[in-house]
């Protein structure tokens, strides 16, 4: 047993800290750090910084154009990613679809959609989620009917974050009612969000952001070449990309950043006031915290050195959407409750980059906690609620 | 970063996890714990045999020149087995200070045999008044000619009934509280002065109140420089920490086994619980602490293997063990219904040793407020 790091592995973080500290743009940090949302153009030029590097196809296989690194790579590069605060990439082209194609698509389709997806020039976004069907995906009734050289697709999707931005989307519809079981005769299609019949509406969530939407399809004609691997297979698919989405879903490092920022920030003291470290109630949450967080990370580690090894991931590998996003959630917490009464104020509007002084009554360095508590709900609810995750390993790991 | 180990350390735990399967029978040991001593002296010959007691000592004393891996792999399956004979406070604490501090003639002395399994040893350094503060001593050992006499009263001493010989820490100067001026000396536990009051604990061991009236003991018999045994105690104390940490691991797999068995077979309105839903995720977040404790233990150990971060590390894990550990143990005994507390079955006693765990060398709370928060 050894925790140490092999001088490439050194080396290679080295280069990648270098990297961060050179190429993210000083605009975009400035906007991470005051919490300031993201628009299009910052995520895309962000990207397009990273593929130049080399740095966007993190997951994928060299022969796409992806960086083959090892599990300890990537881990090293998570690491520093969140150091360097840098926004994660927009997930949906190039952690899901993206993996996809490249494993069930045809040779047309890799050509026609791969670059684009690593180059960031499409937007991306995820048709799974229907108004009746969240955790039990397989009710989902979207329906895609052959006409002709074309699918006609009805339905309604929801969650779709980050939907408004999307040139496309990648959906699970119905193509087969006639089945045994209801995960048989769903199909995996690719659509033009500027196809007639597509519309998107805003859904506004619980601090007030627009980050998800409703997509509608009413008679959209999707042409068939669009169809991914078989027709009815998509289920399967769809699993597949389930488990790139839980790539990195423990959040180790990102958590381990905030942590360390939350301890700076209760060890100073705000407007000459006594520390909140030397709360003992405080500190003893913080203590709890550091704990679970170690817990977190080495039981993450240890499955990065089982893959390492070219082993299967262990069991302990299913706990990590569970607690990586109760760690979130109870950072979250934390910052809320370091912040006192600077958790009230409801301006979004001093959230931009320009706003006045006099315009800016927040004044901490964690500005938007209580916001981000409301928001982060949403965490231990998606990519399969936390309890469905809990069925998954009451079934799959513990036999019940 | 590599969790796996080595093939030495793999057969070692495949030999003593081989033992506690096949031979350390629950029935056997309820038996040996109902005795005075509270073990089976047969059995701790056999430990000797199989050269466990030997595993943490240096080759040039006869040991196996074992580190915290193989305490871990050592300590791990005592706890699936439950044992009761007294490996932690003869060879780990006792033995931890021998091993450290003394010379030459008196490993020879004093260390050969404990390593043979022919004497047992004990390390009386909690007193009354500490709570879980090494560094407060009261018992004295005032110089007399060429050696010491000591006075007072240790606690709770682990096997202190059983012992052939005590390690005991002593003030030979400075003020109750400070760490230097503590001394670390070796007595023989029958010696003229020493009175012993033997009991068993709640989790089937055996410890004594020791009172030290008068107790005269040589030169020869401090170990190492006087005034200086502070350092070592933490040192050993630490090494205890982590030991019963793997042992509650160990503990705590066998829990979640036994629940899941159990709940698979139990038949309530029908069918087996095990197929409740609210039951179900419960067994889920017992097995989640159980791997994450696990997780907290290897990072433990391989921080002190590497000795960096060692102490943030040991202060987590206690932490976990005490606070999430003890939530494990108290969810199996739950889904066991009316049989979880029952002194028949098994897992009642799994429960308290668990349990007891979090009481020594520092409870959560002690563990908590001790922790190097840095920033």
């Amino acid at each position: 047993m050894d925790l140490s790091f092999t001088p490439e592995e050194i080396a290679f973080r080295d280069e990648i800290r270098a990297f961060f500290a050179d190429e993210f743009p000083d605009d975009i940090r400035e906007k991470v750090n005051r919490g300031i949302r993201l628009d299009k153009d910052d995520h895309v030029r962000w990207q397009k910084i990273l593929h130049k590097h080399g740095y966007m196809g993190v997951n994928w296989p060299v022969e796409y154009g992806g960086t083959g690194w090892s599990p300890v790579q990537k881990y090293l590069f998570s690491i520093e990613m969140a150091n360097a605060n840098a926004p994660d990439v927009v997930p949906f082209g190039v952690n899901m679809v993206g993996p996809v194609i490249y494993s069930y698509g045809n040779e047309e389709q890799k050509q026609r959609f791969l670059p684009d997806i690593l180059a960031s020039n499409v937007w991306w976004c995820q048709g799974y989620s229907e108004p009746g069907a969240g955790s039990d995906l397989a009710s989902l009734k979207t329906m895609a009917v052959r006409d002709g050289d074309h699918y006609v697709i009805n339905g309604t999707k929801t969650w779709t974050t980050l939907g408004q931005h999307a040139e496309w989307i990648f959906l699970l519809a119905r193509t087969n009612t006639d089945v045994a079981r209801r995960q048989e005769g769903i199909s995996f299609i690719l659509a033009d969000m500027s196809t007639p019949g597509i519309t998107v509406r805003p859904i506004i969530t619980i601090e007030g952001g627009h980050e998800v939407n409703e997509v509608h399809f009413e008679d959209a004609r999707v042409p068939v070449e669009n169809l991914v691997g078989e027709e009815g297979r998509g289920w399967t698919y769809g699993k597949v990309l389930l488990q790139h989405e839980r790539t990195n879903i423990a959040g180790v490092a990102r958590s381990k950043y905030r942590l360390a920022r939350l301890k700076e920030l209760a060890s100073s003291s705000q407007h000459g006031a006594r520390p909140l470290m030397e709360q003992a109630t405080f500190r003893g949450k913080l203590v709890a915290t550091e704990v679970a967080l170690k817990a977190l990370e080495y039981t993450d580690l240890r499955t990065l050195a089982a893959v390492a090894t070219g082993k299967a991931p262990g069991p302990e590998s299913s706990i990590l959407k569970i607690k990586g996003t109760e760690m979130q959630q109870r950072l979250d917490t934390l910052y809320m409750e370091a912040a006192g009464y600077y958790a009230l104020p409801y301006v979004p509007d001093q959230f931009t980059l320009d706003a006045a002084e006099e315009d800016v009554v927040v004044d901490s360095s964690e500005p938007t906690t209580a916001l981000r508590y409301f928001n982060y709900r949403k965490a231990s609810i998606y990519g399969g609620s936390n309890e469905i995750q809990k069925n998954i390993i009451a079934k799959h790991v513990l036999g019940l | 970063m590599d969790f796996s180990i080595s093939e030495d350390q793999s057969m070692l735990q495949d030999s003593v996890a081989r033992f506690i399967q096949d031979e350390y029978d629950f029935d056997s040991r309820q038996e040996a714990a109902a005795t005075d001593a509270g073990f089976s002296a047969e059995r701790w010959r056999e430990f000797a045999e199989l050269g466990w007691t030997a595993v943490p000592f240096a080759e040039e004393d006869g040991g196996l020149d074992g580190g915290a891996v193989e305490l871990m792999l050592l300590m791990e399956q005592f706890g699936r087995g439950l044992v009761v004979e007294p490996y932690l406070p003869c060879i780990i604490m006792a033995g931890g200070v021998l091993k450290r501090l003394a010379t030459e003639d008196q490993k020879a002395t004093w260390l050969a045999d404990i390593i043979g399994g022919e004497k047992l040893a004990a390390l009386a350094y909690a007193e009354p008044q500490a709570r879980y503060d090494l560094n407060d001593v009261a018992v004295t050992a005032t110089a007399d000619g060429d050696g010491y006499v000591l006075n007072g009263h240790k606690t709770v001493v682990l096997n202190g009934g059983n012992a052939d010989m005590l390690i005991v820490s002593a003030r030979t100067s400075g003020e109750r509280g400070d760490t230097d001026g503590i001394s670390l000396f070796v007595v023989d536990a029958s010696a003229a002065g020493i009175k012993r009051k033997s009991y068993a604990t709640v989790d089937a061991r055996q410890a004594a109140e020791i009172h030290f009236e008068q107790v005269r003991v040589g030169a020869d018999q401090l170990l190492g420089a006087a005034g200086e045994g502070f350092a070592t105690l933490k040192a050993v104390i630490e090494d205890a920490t982590i030991a019963v940490c793997a042992e509650a691991v160990g503990i705590m797999q066998v829990l979640n086994y036994k629940t899941l068995e159990y709940t698979k077979q139990r038949v309530q309105f029908g069918v087996p619980i095990a197929s409740f839903q609210a039951l179900q995720h419960r067994m889920v977040e017992m097995f989640m602490i159980f791997e994450q404790t696990r997780s907290l233990l290897l990072h433990a150990v391989m921080t002190e293997e590497a000795d960096a971060g060692a102490e943030a590390a040991l202060h987590a894990l206690k932490i976990q063990i005490g606070t999430e550990g003890r939530k494990l143990g108290e969810e199996a005994v739950q889904l066991h219904g009316g049989m979880g507390v029952t002194w028949e079955l098994d897992v009642a006693h799994y429960f308290k040793r668990l349990t007891m765990i979090d009481t020594l060398f520092g409870n959560a709370d002690h563990h908590i407020e001790q922790y190097p928060l840095a920033v």
